[in-house]
């Protein structure tokens, strides 16, 4: 079997409990390269644990996570170095956050935002790292010439398009979001999703979306899986799991949807 | 009048404190905090920085380390920005005037330890000597990642892409690298350091130096050196190479030119000269012998 035909990322038998509560109990699933994973619940569900153990951010208490590097083979992501699982998450991995504040520097310029990533692997020319950032600026449907403006003056939508920019500049292969729509009002929503369909689409980005949209499942996942209590209740493709719901909590999720 | 002033210790010396102040087994601990320090260039050493009779942001750090390493016959220089007569630099020589003993002297090459606000001299460091810098803030992380824990860790993993997010700010606010003091360096391909708030005019001079270099940090307790002779590169890109100030002027006193000058007004019509701002350095370039008297008769402001 050769190295492409293993899935990019791995989850098995993932446990994190806090204290007594358990979060998120015995875990499994594979992505694959340029495959799109929507993790949907309610709030309280477990998603969010998940997406962090899943992508290093936090340390779960059972199970394992690996990943297929570009160069070493697939490595288990708890068992490298903590450097060079740092290394990783700000090469080959990007994390959306739910509020773009988190996840920018908001004390200086959208320029600088997307170029640190190339600064912390030694890019050492202004130039180049400046025209990278406006390439990427324009890449994300954001107007070049507020490469220089602070992200505190852009609106949620921008801010939310500069956190996808600083994010894919390294050319990740994998990408975690969490809830990245659900601060936004509808129209921008539905031009950040094609934005983020185009992307994943164009760069083969494998990732993992966290919501509790089920549109935006619909939209962007080519798979998904369904979370209660901590479990993954129900998994399979979006088209299948939304229009024929096995489990019931999968079936009042779908029916509680109000179509306008 | 020679330029070296030995104080009549029956007179002068307060008797009611240890020699320098400090008590022996505080001079220990901050001694082994140094040795730590000078074993690992630029790394930041914890040290139990002890309350002292000046307030923070007075050179309370600087102040430590003199104390814990000055001995009986060591010849000390305070400096602040440069001058031996501010009001830092008076306080501090007094200080250790009062609990030492020692003899001080305002001339570089005369001097075996040097404590420093601001400023590495313009004569160059000697292996014999010491220089001792008061620094404010250690971490040249601190304003860009507020997590002490995470710049630590950032230290460990030697992950310094931060550092040049600052430097890419000054380059697209003003078109070149406008920070000019407190410039952060590399030291030894290692550990990023915060040089104390000296101007970058002076951050090639730590390059090489044969003299031990020692930074206190007395409200955020903290010990860093660069031992002698110790690569420390100041940081850059590519296509903005780290350059240091230039003035059009000369000194109006000495006229030299490659010295870090003063701006110095002297009227409300614009008047205004350039000085040197190493005090010593310019007495001795203009033959005069660096004594009280001569400083008293420095003019700081008035006809030009």
């Amino acid at each position: 079997m050769s190295d492409i035909d293993q899935p990019i990322l791995s989850v098995k038998n993932l446990t994190k409990r806090f204290g007594d509560r358990i979060a998120v109990n015995d875990a499994s699933f594979d992505l694959w390269q340029g495959e799109v994973l929507a993790i949907v619940g309610e709030s309280g569900s477990g998603k969010t644990t998940l997406l962090n153990c899943a992508s290093a951010r936090m340390t779960p208490d059972v199970g394992q996570v690996s990943f297929r590097t570009r160069h070493e083979g697939v490595v288990d992501v708890y068992k490298l170095s903590e450097a060079a699982r740092r290394l990783l998450s700000r090469t080959d991995w990007g994390y959306v956050h739910q509020n773009p504040a988190d996840g920018l520097r908001m004390d200086v310029s959208a320029g600088a935002n997307v170029g640190e990533r190339l600064m912390a692997l030694g890019e050492r020319h202004y130039g180049r790292i400046r025209n990278e950032a406006a390439q990427w600026l324009s890449r994300v449907e954001m107007q070049q010439d507020r490469i220089d403006e602070s992200p505190q003056t852009f609106s949620g939508g921008m801010r939310q398009r500069l956190q996808i920019a600083r994010n894919l500049v390294t050319r990740p292969r994998l990408v975690f979001m969490d809830e990245p729509t659900s601060g936004l009002d509808v129209s921008v929503q539905a031009k950040l999703l094609d934005l983020l369909r185009t992307l994943t689409h164009q760069l083969d980005l494998a990732s993992i979306i966290v919501t509790h949209d089920l549109a935006v499942a619909r939209l962007l996942a080519h798979r998904m899986l369904v979370m209660k209590d901590g479990c993954i209740v129900e998994q399979g493709l979006t088209d299948q799991v939304l229009d024929d719901p096995q489990h019931p909590y999968t079936q009042l999720l779908v029916s509680s949807v109000l179509l306008p | 009048m020679s330029a070296v002033t030995t104080l009549d210790p029956a007179i002068n010396l307060d008797t009611g404190y240890n020699f320098a102040y400090l008590d022996e087994r505080t001079k220990r601990m901050i001694r082994r905090a140094i040795l730590k320090a000078v074993a690992i260039p630029g790394y930041q050493v914890p040290f139990g920085s002890r309350e002292m009779p000046l307030p923070y942001g007075w050179g309370t750090g600087g102040i430590q380390v003199t104390a814990s390493i000055i001995g009986r016959h060591d010849v000390l220089k305070v400096i602040d920005q440069g001058a031996d007569d501010t009001v830092n630099a008076v306080n501090i020589r007094r200080f250790f005037q009062r609990t030492t003993g020692v003899v001080t002297t305002e001339r570089t090459v005369e001097a075996t330890l040097i404590q420093t606000r601001h400023r590495i001299p313009e004569t160059p460091l000697q292996e014999n000597q010491i220089i001792v810098y008061q620094v404010p803030i250690p971490e040249p992380l601190a304003k860009l990642e507020p997590r002490e824990a995470e710049t630590k860790k950032m230290h460990g993993l030697s992950e310094y892409g931060l550092m040049h997010v600052k430097l890419y700010e000054d380059i697209a606010k003003f078109g070149y690298i406008a920070t000019t003091y407190d410039y952060p360096v590399m030291v030894d391909d290692r550990y990023l350091m915060a040089p104390s708030p000296i101007p970058k005019f002076d951050n090639p001079k730590m390059n090489m130096n044969p003299a031990l270099q020692l930074f206190g940090a007395g409200r955020e307790k903290r010990i860093y050196a660069i031992p002698p002779y110790t690569k420390v590169e100041s940081l850059a890109f590519d296509d903005h190479p780290f350059e240091v100030q230039r003035w059009q002027q000369h000194c109006a006193l000495c006229g030299a030119k490659e010295s870090f000058l003063d701006e110095v007004i002297t009227d409300d019509q614009g008047g205004r000269m350039f000085l040197c701002s190493d005090t010593d350095f310019c007495q001795e370039r203009r033959g005069e012998v660096a004594s009280t008297a001569a400083l008293v008769e420095r003019p700081l402001s008035g006809s030009v």
